[in-house]
């Protein structure tokens, strides 16, 4: 978070990139200097205006000097941030108390706020000189230009996502009793006062000011920044009383007591005087128009879920790679259900069922008109995924979803499309009657944009995609509006990030910037659904293919399920003879590099084409173990039909088959050996023969059965020939097909490992 | 392919091997009947009248020359040894330390555990099933012996059966003393288990309902077309379940007995990989497609084929 850009009183100043600037302002004023220029060292870069630094050098009391100085003040008020003293205890350790203006010896101050934007604000007004030094709930002490001055707080109204301002009324040094706000352009705006209900000196030029406000609130939302809009007011005594009424009247009441706060702010939030805006840029983190058009090759789909202006949110999108120039946009900003309605309907229209064809399209009076043909649009809607903005360490929010099939109807166009919709149309949007209509618009654009999105509507959105589709969703997100969205989605992946852990604690995965996302999905997501699904199906198959062959000999022991293999084998079958080359397996396979991953993004999408597991694959995996569990039963049927064979040497040729046979399996099927690897399987092989002759030498009562059967069935050539044979014919179909399929119908995952291995 | 090649050669050799052996097998459990007890019932009741005699006498044609030694088996078919509650009716503990074994230690071997209330050694059905025919060989009159002795797994004889005499053993009453049929053969009470080498070879179970156990050996060669006189003492019943007897001589070779399936099974495998060795390469020769070329990524193809 940074604060680039002041509009004040009509005035708009930009934070200088000249970084020789920076302390300009504080030449005059020592105390602050000292204390703020040691505090303040990760936010001693805020870059300063120098006019605006000259406009705060002048001491005349001229009205842009006092609006500059009502300006600072309230952005170094009207917060919740608490200044924090920091200071290194002899045993190095940090040690952090609130800090106290009665102690002189501060050495360094930092500021710890729920939002970042607020510590921005904060930082911004210390470096104008304006530095927050204390903050009890009875007063505030600010250092202005080197001045202590403690205000008077006599009552607080945080913001809230209805009146979308916060204010403070504070009694002045000198006795004035001042209402600061800061809050949301559209609801600040409101308030103002028009001149002729004015009483400030100000008020004359109000209208030129709201002017000149809203043109460069316009500009700043344009770049990508997030706007606020400060305004104050004076109360007279009587105004001050009526208040203080209502507000002890709601701070005692028990049951209404958010509705009475509200009618309290109402009462002092109106006629406000506008001092100017704020301009603060959500810095985008490293990556992240790498990483969204890395999620988007591999056929995720992004939509941004964002609190921010619409303005705002396209800007942050154009610069993060959402969006792109040759993106046709589809902007739905209606008011009222009926005209949400009949936007979406005529997007739909236009979009969803006509191809080929350039439109405008019109929503609620704006129009916006771009479009290209792109290169190679996917076929396949695959998933989608919100995200939100980020500064340099934020996001909003984020989902992804991916899904297997194609959604034949809905994306049948050569261009890419963009939905932007706000909150206000989206209320109407999800009513049930709307949603299937605004789903089928969603999902027919490659990007969405939800802007001024209260946080359940996030939620709402996610799980419309969740009752809808089939798709898998994916939440990500880094503020405490995003806990709902994040704990809604199927996979929620928090940001710990100055928004605190809310996000983080609701998530399943947390992360710390949003280009680890790529990582996330492409590399581990990718590598896990390949393991998850291959072992899916191998423990079915492990599994099913002994007892298949425990069936078998049932028929042939008149239905009595007599076992041949000794009780203690069909323990440690899973226990030790399958167990580690699965785990080792489960855990270390990897059938390619995280280099080839990330090359190649659209590997991704054989987790979307369910290539690792579906139903079909069960069913032919279940066809293979069938055909195994024969082969291992019949070839030393066949063998041993007229012989001296007895239950328990037969048994120890089928468990050492078997067990041979499902770890050769897995081998086959290994794609990524190491030594661990190596040793998990043949040492199982090993281990096996060591506890099949181990078994056979124990003198216990149960076990006397089975005495020295291996030493004499293994000692004929039967038994080796037999396994052989075994293993030979019951892998046989399924190396030819696998190979053929690899030769002949390869996947992209087949093609990008043959380039891997060739390249070493 | 190289499947293939390995394969084949085994296969002949085990084919080879099958072929060499030479076997004779004669089923004889209706033979043995005289030929008016025509129904199954009528030989069931025959079977189990122990006051006639039983002997049968079957001749016996060697087809080709025999070379020593030669084994003797009885084949049982239909008979299910491998049951559940046949396999469990036994007391190894017994057959090791004899009366050491408690009344707990034989439990499983319900309802052959006591004989008037006194322990049967060895207990169980599969003892008391014991298979009683015998059978003995002559050539133009001249006894020709079998030998009984090393028929069973020497660690059977040394580890599960002890030194350990019967007792009490149902089969060794006079019939129907107790008003209920022997089972099979009796026990010589004077002879310890380990000892009892038939009674050694029957416990350890088989696993198909066709089986083969040993009988005996001949230590001599049998030359081609002698006439071989088998005496059996046809004893056992096997018609309530209409299970069929043989007796099978046979020789052997280094893969055991006669039978094709390996051999068989290894050159068909051998021969399958080999033809789909071919098949893949001329497939892959007519249809070539690089290893590792990118170009045929699925996103790589779209623009071409769209």
């Amino acid at each position: 978070m940074e604060f680039r850009f002041a509009s004040i009183f009509g005035e708009n100043y930009e934070s200088a990139d000249d970084p020789e600037e920076t302390f300009a302002s504080h030449e005059n004023e020592p105390t602050t200097e000292s204390t703020v220029g040691v505090s303040w060292k990760p936010k001693a870069g805020v870059k300063v205006d120098r006019r605006l630094v000259q406009v705060l050098k002048e001491s005349t009391s001229s009205l842009q000097r006092s609006m500059v100085h009502d300006y600072l003040l309230t952005l170094a008020a009207c917060n919740t941030v608490v200044p924090t003293r920091i200071k290194l205890t002899s045993s190095g350790n940090l040690e952090m108390e609130v800090a106290n203006a009665a102690d002189d010896e501060i050495q360094l101050v930092e500021y710890q706020g729920e939002s970042p934007d607020e510590q921005a604000l904060v930082a911004a007004a210390a470096s104008y000189g304006y530095t927050l030094v204390e903050r009890t709930s009875d007063y505030i002490v600010i250092d202005v230009l080197g001045q202590r001055m403690t205000f008077e707080l006599l009552g607080i109204h945080e913001f809230d996502s209805i009146r979308k301002c916060m204010s403070l009324i504070v009694k002045c040094p000198n006795g004035q009793v001042k209402v600061l706000v800061k809050g949301a352009d559209s609801a600040v705006l409101k308030k103002i006062a028009l001149s002729e209900k004015t009483t400030h000196i100000a008020g004359e030029r109000q209208a030129q000011v709201l002017l000149d406000t809203q043109m460069h609130l316009g500009m700043y939302s344009n770049q990508g920044l997030r706007t606020l809009v400060v305004g104050v007011r004076e109360l007279s005594d009587s105004e001050f009383t009526n208040w203080q009424r209502l507000y002890a009247k709601a701070n005692a009441s028990v049951s209404e007591r958010a509705t009475l706060l509200q009618e309290a702010a109402q009462a002092v939030e109106n006629d406000l005087i506008l001092l100017g805006a704020t301009g603060i840029e959500d810095k985008l983190q490293d990556g992240v128009p790498e990483t969204i058009s890395t999620l988007r090759d591999a056929r995720i789909k992004v939509w941004v879920l964002t609190g921010d202006k619409q303005e705002t949110a396209i800007s942050i999108g154009f610069s993060c790679a959402l969006l792109t120039p040759d993106m046709q946009q589809i902007i739905i900003n209606a008011s009222d259900k009926q005209q949400c309605h009949d936007a979406i309907k005529a997007a739909k229209e236009a979009y969803v069922q006509v191809e080929n064809r350039y439109w405008t399209f019109r929503a609620s009076g704006r129009i916006y008109d771009f479009e290209t043909e792109l290169p190679g649009s996917p076929e396949k809607v695959t998933e989608l995924s919100t995200r939100p903005f980020l500064q340099r360490m934020k996001l909003e929010s984020f989902r992804s979803i991916n899904s297997s099939r194609a959604d034949s109807g809905r994306s049948r166009h050569d261009r890419l499309l963009a939905l932007i919709i706000d909150g206000n149309s989206l209320a109407h949007a999800l009513d049930k009657d709307l949603e299937q209509e605004l789903f089928d618009l969603a999902t027919a654009c490659q990007v969405v944009i939800c802007c001024r999105v209260a946080p359940l509507q996030k939620a709402g959105i996610v799980s419309l995609v969740k009752r809808k589709s089939k798709e898998m969703t994916l939440a990500i997100g880094d503020g405490a509006n995003d806990v709902s969205m994040i704990q809604m989605a199927d996979v929620g992946v928090g940001l710990s990030g100055q928004e605190g852990r809310q996000a983080v604690l609701a998530s399943d995965f947390a992360m710390g910037q949003f280009r680890f996302l790529q990582r996330l999905l492409l590399i581990h997501g990718h590598l896990n659904y390949r393991r998850l699904g291959y072992m899916v199906l191998y423990n079915f198959y492990r599994n099913a293919v002994l007892v298949m062959l425990l069936f078998w000999y049932t028929l042939y022991t008149a239905f009595s399920t007599s076992p041949a293999i000794t009780q203690w084998s069909l323990v440690l079958y899973t226990v030790i003879y399958t167990s580690v080359p699965t785990i080792v397996v489960a855990i270390m396979d990897r059938n390619l590099s995280p280099q080839t991953l990330l090359k190649y993004p659209g590997l991704y999408k054989s987790g979307q084409q369910n290539e690792s597991y579906s139903r079909l694959l069960f069913w032919l995996t279940m066809l293979d173990t069938l055909w195994q569990s024969l082969v291992l039963f019949y070839v030393p049927y066949l063998t041993f039909r007229h012989s001296t064979i007895d239950t328990w040497s037969i048994g120890s040729i089928w468990i050492i088959s078997v067990v041979i046979l499902v770890n050769l399996h897995l081998a086959m099927d290994v794609e990524h050996y190491t030594w661990i690897t190596h040793l998990a399987i043949w040492g199982s092989i090993v281990a096996t023969y060591i506890c099949l002759i181990a078994l056979d030498l124990l003198t216990d009562d149960d076990s006397l059965v089975y005495y020295g059967t291996i030493f004499n069935i293994a000692g004929t050539a039967s038994y080796w020939l037999d396994i052989f044979l075994i293993i030979v014919i019951a892998l046989l179909p399924r190396f030819v097909v696998k190979l053929v399929k690899q030769k002949f119908w390869p996947s992209d995952v087949d093609i990008a490992r043959e380039e891997e291995i060739l390249k070493g | 392919m190289v499947v293939g090649v390995i394969f084949i050669p085994i296969g002949i050799a085990a084919l080879l091997a099958s072929r060499s052996v030479v076997e004779i097998i004669d089923e004889y459990q209706t033979a043995c009947i005289p030929s008016n007890y025509t129904s199954n019932d009528q030989r069931v009741q025959y079977i189990q009248d122990f006051t006639t005699d039983k002997i049968c006498t079957r001749l016996l044609t060697v087809p080709k020359y025999m070379k020593k030694p030669i084994f003797v088996y009885y084949q049982l078919e239909n008979y299910y040894q491998n049951h559940r509650r046949y396999v469990k009716s036994r007391s190894d503990k017994q057959l090791l330390y004899g009366e050491g074994a408690s009344l707990a230690d034989t439990e499983t071997c319900k309802p052959k555990q006591l004989l008037d209330d006194q322990p049967i050694i060895p207990c169980g059905l599969i003892a008391w099933s014991l298979f009683n025919d015998t059978y003995s060989f002559t050539i133009s009159g001249n006894a020709v012996p079998v030998n009984k002795k090393g028929i069973s797994w020497k660690s059977d004889r040394y580890h599960k059966f002890g030194n350990v005499y019967p007792e009490n053993f149902p089969n060794n009453l006079p019939n129907n003393e107790n008003g209920s049929l022997i089972g099979g053969s009796s026990l010589d009470l004077n002879v310890p288990l380990n000892e009892q080498e038939d009674l050694i070879v029957w416990m350890r179970t088989a696993a198909l309902p066709t089986f083969r156990k040993l009988y005996g050996r001949i230590e001599q060669d049998l030359k081609a077309h002698t006439q071989l006189t088998a005496q059996i003492n046809n004893n056992y019943n096997t018609y309530s379940f209409r299970g069929k007897k043989k007796l099978v001589l046979s020789t052997t070779s280094w893969l055991g007995g006669k039978n094709d399936f390996l051999g068989v099974a290894y050159i068909t495998v051998g021969t399958v990989s080999i033809f789909l060795g071919l098949a893949f390469f001329i497939v892959q020769w007519k249809y070539p497609r690089p290893l590792g070329d990118i170009s045929y990524l699925s996103w790589n193809q779209k623009p071409a084929t769209s």
